[in-house]
């Protein structure tokens, strides 16, 4: 495991490198999830593997049966999963926005007319003198 | 243990749910919207007293003892940080009421303003690197969702690239994070501090240095990554981009100065020579970008870029005087840069649009507002006796004193180029005739205060441009109380004891 793992990060690091470089929207955000998912595996293997007892104490015990695993890489790496999937989510939610207001995922043609900026306005229908009303 | 701890996290999500609670009623969501920020700030300043009266104050969640538990931790750095993101959510908070249009606010501009006060407070607060993470994560969902508020083309794009360049250096953050419990298998940041001059590898301990450096300077908008910022935070309505321009990138100032003071102190000789390099070159990179802009809100991102260097800079010197400047720093630049902000706003209502080159005759019609942005723009490039120039002043005074020449220059001549650009914002929006065509019919007739209800815009920027000359004029009590975090900062032993108790 402990040759593993590393390995397996690296080379989902990698893909996930390659997929951020490519010019439609959604590969790179595929890439940015295979990043986070090799980043939980390296801190997965950073907090040490070993094939010891759960940390759980015996009924009748006080303290856990030693040799005992540490906790809380897992601990730390649900709470990273859990936070990468709610952004991942609204990544892709606004991905399929984009798509849907600029109608491409490719990101130079995104870019074309960057220097409109009347549209972060208000409407028109909420100019200064109407919103009185 | 100081309960108090916990209540700049609190309310701010308490206020959130309220407004979410009435998400129907406009009204109410502006006025929860504002008393939250009220609560907040005053909750602030009783921790301030705290912290300033009886040192350092801890609270441990759960009455888990560090390193176990959660950590809170506030010192005078964090509460100078917390006490200005404050101010500037009431004052942001007030000018939204007539900024923010009513499609806004139904789908949850107020909650989402306050989740991101909670995350950036939380940032400040927290004693643990895995919580900074969280915390960061926290201000960023609000802050993602914020700048796409309204699906506009040029907010999508500029969205979009903030979306996966802050995802990336989150990962990047979490990496580092791993590494280090690798290393120490710790995460409580004055453990951290204990454990790592301990570990034999020093070369590992900087390697984690630079992915930090790198982590938060990509949200701190520092020299080779800071291309995302001018390409989103002048899309979104103005009070969202005055409170991104305001404490967002300072968060990452913040972390910055945290940790290259706290954990990383092995090798200042190698991280800290790479500090001043980064903070020459994004300070000239910026204001470059400034100089050849046309755009009232691109040119002010551009300038957000290069004040950020004078904060590196401070923190590079690693000194008292220096880290005194660089807190005084932010805290003068998000006064003055947020009022900007809200300044561009105003001149957008009046004139209809935020192209310099279609602005005009500003100072004729409206000459307060005129005076108002002089004040503002001059204490961004540090004209005597505004904020700018004392903080300005205590860098150079820093940079003077370890001889460190070049950058000194490098500060001076940027700070004349800052004017050289806001003097551009002038001469064509204020002093420039008015344009033929495309000008509003309100233009001239519309009052600042009166009838319009424009002053809710202008009362807030009032009272930021009242700061701002006060901190000018009696700066020498702000200055102690920086000068008090400096000297925190550089001796972490208080830091350390104040969380695990004596050693």
């Amino acid at each position: 495991m402990e040759t593993i793992l590393p390995i397996l990060a690296g080379a989902i690091f990698a893909s996930g490198i390659y997929l951020l470089l490519r010019q439609s929207t959604i590969l790179t955000i595929i890439g940015i999830i295979l990043i986070s998912n090799s980043v939980n595996l390296a801190l997965f293997s950073l907090g040490r593997i070993s094939t010891e007892n759960p940390p759980l104490v015996a009924a009748g015990s006080t303290i856990p049966e030693a040799p005992f695993a540490n906790p809380l890489p897992q601990a730390l790496i649900l709470t990273a999963i859990v936070i990468g999937f709610g952004l991942l989510a609204f990544a892709l939610a606004l991905a399929y926005r984009s798509y849907k207001e600029l109608g491409t995922v490719d990101q130079d043609q995104m870019l074309k007319d960057p220097e409109d900026t009347s549209a972060a306005i208000v409407t028109d229908s909420e100019t200064p003198e109407n919103r009185e009303a | 243990m100081n309960g108090l701890l916990v209540l700049p996290v609190a309310i701010p999500l308490i206020t959130a749910t309220l407004a979410l609670l009435f998400r129907k009623s406009s009204a109410m969501q502006r006025w929860i919207g504002v008393a939250g920020m009220v609560v907040l700030l005053v909750s602030v300043l009783i921790l301030f007293r705290d912290v300033y009266v009886d040192g350092i104050q801890v609270l441990q969640l759960g009455n888990w003892d560090a390193p176990f538990g959660i950590t809170l931790v506030a010192d005078l750095l964090s509460m100078l940080m917390l006490g200005i993101s404050a101010v500037m959510g009431l004052i942001i908070a007030i000018y939204s009421i007539y900024d923010i249009d009513k499609q806004r606010e139904q789908f949850g501009y107020y909650p989402l303003l306050h989740v991101l006060l909670m995350g950036v407070n939380g940032s400040f607060l927290t004693g643990d690197v895995f919580n900074l993470y969280v915390w960061f994560e926290v201000m960023l969902i609000a802050s993602f969702i914020l700048l796409a508020l309204g699906n506009s083309r040029n907010q999508l794009q500029g969205a979009l690239k903030y979306v996966i360049i802050n995802l990336f250096s989150s990962l990047i953050f979490l990496f580092g994070v791993a590494m280090l419990y690798g290393m120490t298998g710790t995460l409580n940041m004055a453990d951290l501090a204990v454990r790592l001059p301990e570990v034999e590898n020093v070369g590992l301990v900087t390697t984690v240095a630079m992915i930090f450096l790198v982590s938060f300077g990509i949200k701190a908008a520092i020299f080779p990554l800071f291309f995302w910022l001018p390409a989103s935070y002048h899309t979104p309505p103005v009070a969202i981009s005055a409170i991104f321009g305001g404490l967002l990138t300072k968060v990452g100032v913040y972390a910055l100065i945290r940790v290259f003071t706290l954990l990383f102190t092995q090798d200042v000789g190698y991280t800290h020579t790479i500090l001043i390099w980064v903070a020459g070159f994004t300070m000239v990179t910026g204001v470059l970008g400034a100089a050849s802009h046309f755009e009232f809100r691109k040119i002010l991102s551009f300038h957000i870029v290069s004040q950020i260097g004078y904060m590196i800079m401070g923190l590079a010197f690693n000194t008292a005087l220096g880290l005194m400047g660089a807190i005084f720093y932010v805290l003068h630049n998000i006064l003055a840069k947020s009022n900007l902000f809200l300044i561009s706003g105003i001149a957008q209502r009046l004139t209809g649009t935020f192209e310099l080159k279609q602005m005009g005759g500003l100072y004729k019609h409206y000459p307060f507002l005129a005076v108002l942005f002089l004040i503002s723009a001059f204490a961004l490039a540090g004209f005597p006796p505004l904020s700018g120039f004392w903080a300005k002043l205590t860098l150079v005074k820093a940079g003077l004193s370890l001889e460190a020449y070049v950058i000194t220059a490098v500060a001076i001549l940027v700070g004349l180029l800052t004017l050289f650009s806001m003097t551009k914002i002038w001469m064509s929006a204020f002093w420039g005739t008015v344009p033929e065509k495309g000008v509003p019919e309100h233009f001239g007739k519309m009052p600042l205060f009166g009838a319009g209800n424009l002053y809710i815009m202008v009362v807030p920027v009032m009272i930021v441009a009242g700061l701002i000359i006060l901190v000018g004029f009696y700066a020498q009590p702000l200055l102690e109380v920086c000068l008090g975090a400096a000297e925190q900062l550089l001796d972490p032993s208080q830091y350390i004891e104040a969380v695990l108790g004596p050693q």
